[in-house]
């Protein structure tokens, strides 16, 4: 044993645990971006038949009276590439001729923190597959499944529900006024009933 | 489909301005390397004929080599004409390029997306517009104007036998001219990485006489043939009251989608999913299972469909001639 090599050991420990965390902290991350592109199993409850009110939901109910329908089979809002295929499809399925970029317009705002029926992924999948009063029309069998639980990743990330280096970054289309997705502060959800109708 | 995908088969001017200008530069690049490898190689197996005794020459220390220099300096000069000729050549292309004669052009747009083409033919009256997807009929001898956008990422437009590459940049609208002068089927294919499925992004130009194209158009502005029995009816049921509609048009139908191909006509084009399978009923039946089987990442969903069900879809899809 010669002096300098006893000098350079702490050196080479601390080379060896500096290798181990920026491995730790590579790996962690493989799984951001994760695509599924195997066909999912048969969903285990059918969607509710078209244009049909499965549900005796009511405004401003909480979460123990949703029915079977929300089982998160595919469900992961902490995968980039699922919020982002949420975010094509908002667009693509025309969510924003009534909820705006999530500003609200027609139908209420989803950027901010006030929700009328529920913020849990469970609430909104029923909300989008059931449809609401006064306006938001049923996607029940208009939309498999899995899409239904990518755009519930994105209306969640809208108001910084999902984790920051899931939501979306940027958007395909020129951008509004709105920060992107990544950068909205995360609101705390206030369940609140919606105002009586006119 | 055979189809021709051969930029030195050119079929019409535009790949034949590049096509020539090709050759020139494959010769002289050609002559300029032999010249510089055979007087190479015949130095190397000349023999010296000095000795280990024979004392270095080192006389061109002293005396100029007015034979070298004389050689250096043609060939400096040489090069440099051949690269003018070139500068000049390729000059010369992109104007005639952009010279093909336009009159009575045939307009159209196509839009890129990920990973299919979505082919608009415009008209001034707009009742005689109609949208087709990754397929294209032209006819032969008339200039063909298209302008060209892509939806989503960078793609690039390119048929080799007929043009060069053109890219399609979102928020931007490129326009590509070029004329077929050979009837044929002419491949074309994504030029620039689009994603994943970038490889399965391919379309056909069907190049055919002006009288056939008329017919083929004429065909293709009407409305989506009506279901002819029972079967075919209940498979238009299922598109417009399932998810099928939501993302494609089925001209004559309340199904309106623009985000996917249009299938007004779909049983009359080749391929299926920009020329990922053939269009068959078997195939199109596996495709509609699960696209993501054939091209992993598509963007559209696999289905849960019953048997007798999706065999009704796939007879109605199949009518749509």
């Amino acid at each position: 044993m010669t002096v300098p090599f006893a000098a350079d050991a702490p050196k080479g420990r601390m080379r060896i645990a500096l290798l181990v965390a920026v491995t730790t902290v590579l790996l962690s991350g493989c799984d951001r971006e994760l695509r599924r592109f195997e066909k999912p199993a048969k969903a285990p409850a059918p969607s509710p038949a078209t244009g049909q009110r499965s549900s005796d939901i009511k405004p401003g109910q909480n979460a123990e009276g949703l029915t079977e329908t929300a089982v998160a089979e595919t469900y992961d809002e902490r995968n980039a590439y699922d919020v982002a295929q949420g975010k094509r499809l908002f667009r693509w399925y025309n969510c924003g001729g009534c909820h705006a970029r999530g500003g609200g317009g027609m139908a209420p705002a989803l950027m901010d923190d006030k929700w009328r029926y529920g913020h849990t992924p469970e609430q909104i999948f029923a909300t989008i597959v059931e449809g609401r009063p006064n306006g938001m029309p049923s996607f029940g069998g208009r939309i498999p499944n899995e899409q239904v639980w990518q755009l519930v990743a994105y209306v969640r990330s809208m108001s910084g529900l999902v984790p920051k280096d899931a939501a979306p970054g940027r958007s395909d289309s020129l951008g509004g006024a709105s920060p992107p997705e990544s950068q909205r502060p995360e609101a705390s959800p206030r369940d609140v009933p919606p105002p009586p109708p006119s | 489909m055979n189809a021709l995908h051969d930029a030195l088969s050119p079929a019409g001017p535009q790949a034949q301005h590049i096509a020539e200008l090709w050759w020139l530069t494959l010769a002289i690049t050609g002559a300029f390397f032999l010249a510089v490898l055979v007087p190479l190689i015949v130095a190397l197996r000349r023999r010296s004929g000095a000795s280990e005794q024979t004392p270095a020459d080192i006389s061109s220390l002293t005396a100029g080599e007015p034979r070298a220099r004389r050689i250096v300096i043609a060939a400096v000069g040489a090069s440099a004409l051949g690269l003018f000729v070139l500068l000049a050549a390729s000059v010369l292309t992109d104007r005639a390029l952009a010279r093909l004669p336009l009159a009575d052009a045939l307009q159209m747009e196509v839009a890129a997306n990920q990973w299919w083409w979505d082919i608009r033919y415009t008209d001034p009256d707009p009742s005689r517009a109609f949208s087709t997807a990754n397929e294209m009929h032209i006819p032969v001898g008339r200039p063909i104007s298209i302008s060209l956008k892509a939806n989503d990422v960078i793609h690039s437009f390119w048929t080799p036998s007929l043009h060069g590459k053109k890219d399609l940049i979102p928020g931007r609208i490129a326009t590509i001219t070029l004329r077929a002068d050979a009837p044929g089927v002419y491949r074309g294919q994504c030029a620039e990485f689009c994603g994943v499925q970038h490889a399965f992004m391919a379309f056909v130009v069907i190049a055919e006489p002006p009288e056939q194209y008329e017919r083929w158009a004429q065909a293709q502005r009407a409305p989506g043939a009506e279901p002819a029995n029972a079967e075919q009816a209940k498979g238009r049921e299922l598109f417009l009251s399932g998810s099928c509609m939501l993302c494609h048009n089925i001209t004559g139908t309340p199904a309106t989608g623009r985000t996917a191909p249009d299938l007004t006509h779909v049983a009359s084009r080749s391929t299926l999913a920009a020329g990922t399978l053939a269009n068959n009923p078997v195939d199109l039946r596996a495709w509609i299972e699960d696209p993501q089987r054939f091209k992993p990442g598509v963007n559209m969903p696999a289905h849960h469909i019953r048997e007798d069900e999706m065999a009704a879809l796939v007879a109605y899809l199949g009518a749509l001639k």
